[in-house]
């Protein structure tokens, strides 16, 4: 069990390891806010999607769905899509904690499960006290916010080059997920590659480019995705999901 | 059809958090099925390529300044990985080619 002490001594420690993690997300909610207000969204609506969503993709794909007049059932679908990796989060986090954790602690736990609390989580050494998440939460997820919000009311007062550079952080962001990881494995490099031309090609063909982007995420994610895990499974390891050579 | 901003931000906030939540509330055990680890693994992937190229292209102001920041955004991540790094980075390209370029 964990004492008060205790408790205390891994909040402070995740408001630490918050910190650099709330100032990258500072950047790119800013660009967020950006693409928010471009959507037709208020900076108050921007700052609402950051605390109740806390995502970079996430966010982005429903922003996507905004700007393009998708219908509720397609924001739902979207939301499922471009967030299932943090189903798989959950999942690995699930594990990490005390099996006897109350489901108050794994209501509140399963909040702030992003990327980068999610990465600094698992390392933490055995079992994961959840105040540790609790703490990192406090400090990132106001960073996250404020970012959007003064993105989305203060974006328009930039200089248009300013704004045009910004635009392009969130995009830096996920090349730095895919590239790294496509570089570890052959066959996350191929679906990179494949999965880029495919959406060049679904703007550039009649047809499909009249298909509005946020059913293009689900249709190439579902069918690549798929496709991929039928002829090249992840072979059965260790924990933290790397696959194996194909 | 007229949708409101505000039930969007209720749907996305819900959906996003009950896929945070129903994991760690009611799965204590690994996932075996190999079809679905695999699924799930390469999605965050295939998600994120797609929704980074070519929309990217048309982010900025011009295509050499796009082109510019995504060429940086793919080499720096390439040789370097760190998510906030390789974002400012690719920022900073994309204002420098639209000063010079454009």
């Amino acid at each position: 069990m964990n004492t008060r002490e205790q408790n205390r001594t891994w909040f402070f420690k995740g408001m630490k390891d918050g910190i650099p993690i709330a100032m990258g997300y500072f950047a790119v909610a800013f660009a967020l806010g950006i693409a928010a207000k471009k959507a037709g969204m208020t900076a108050s609506q921007a700052g609402i999607m950051s605390i109740t969503m806390l995502a970079s993709a996430g966010q982005y794909g429903a922003i996507t769905v905004i700007a393009g007049g998708g219908g509720y059932v397609r924001m739902a679908v979207t939301t499922l899509i471009v967030n299932l990796r943090y189903l798989l989060m959950s999942c690995a986090l699930s594990q990490k904690v005390d099996p006897n954790l109350g489901l108050r602690h794994r209501f509140l736990l399963s909040y702030p499960v992003t990327d980068e609390i999610f990465g600094i989580a698992m390392a933490v050494p055995g079992r994961l006290n959840p105040f540790y998440n609790y703490g990192a939460a406090t400090v990132a997820a106001p960073g996250w916010t404020l970012g959007a919000i003064l993105g989305a009311s203060a974006g328009a007062i930039l200089p248009q080059k300013v704004e045009n550079a910004l635009s392009v952080a969130l995009y830096g962001m996920f090349l730095a997920i895919i590239i790294p990881a496509g570089k570890k494995n052959r066959t996350v490099a191929g679906i990179v590659a494949i999965a880029m031309m495919s959406s060049f090609l679904f703007t550039k063909i009649p047809v499909l480019g009249e298909i509005s982007s946020g059913m293009q995420i689900i249709v190439l994610t579902v069918l690549i995705s798929g496709a991929v895990a039928v002829f090249f499974p992840v072979r059965e390891e260790s924990e933290g999901g790397e696959p194996g050579e194909p | 059809m007229n949708h409101r901003i505000e039930l969007y931000l209720v749907i996305a906030a819900v959906t996003i958090y009950l896929i945070r939540m129903l994991p760690m509330t009611l799965i204590r055990r690994d996932i075996k099925n190999p079809l679905i680890r695999s699924f799930l693994y390469y999605v965050p992937y295939v998600t994120l390529a797609v929704m980074t190229f070519p929309s990217i292209l048309s982010a900025t102001g011009s295509k050499i300044s796009a082109w510019a920041g995504f060429l940086t955004g793919v080499i720096l991540a390439y040789i370097d990985g760190n998510l906030f790094r390789v974002a400012i980075c690719s920022c900073v390209v994309v204002y420098l080619a639209e000063v010079f370029f454009c």
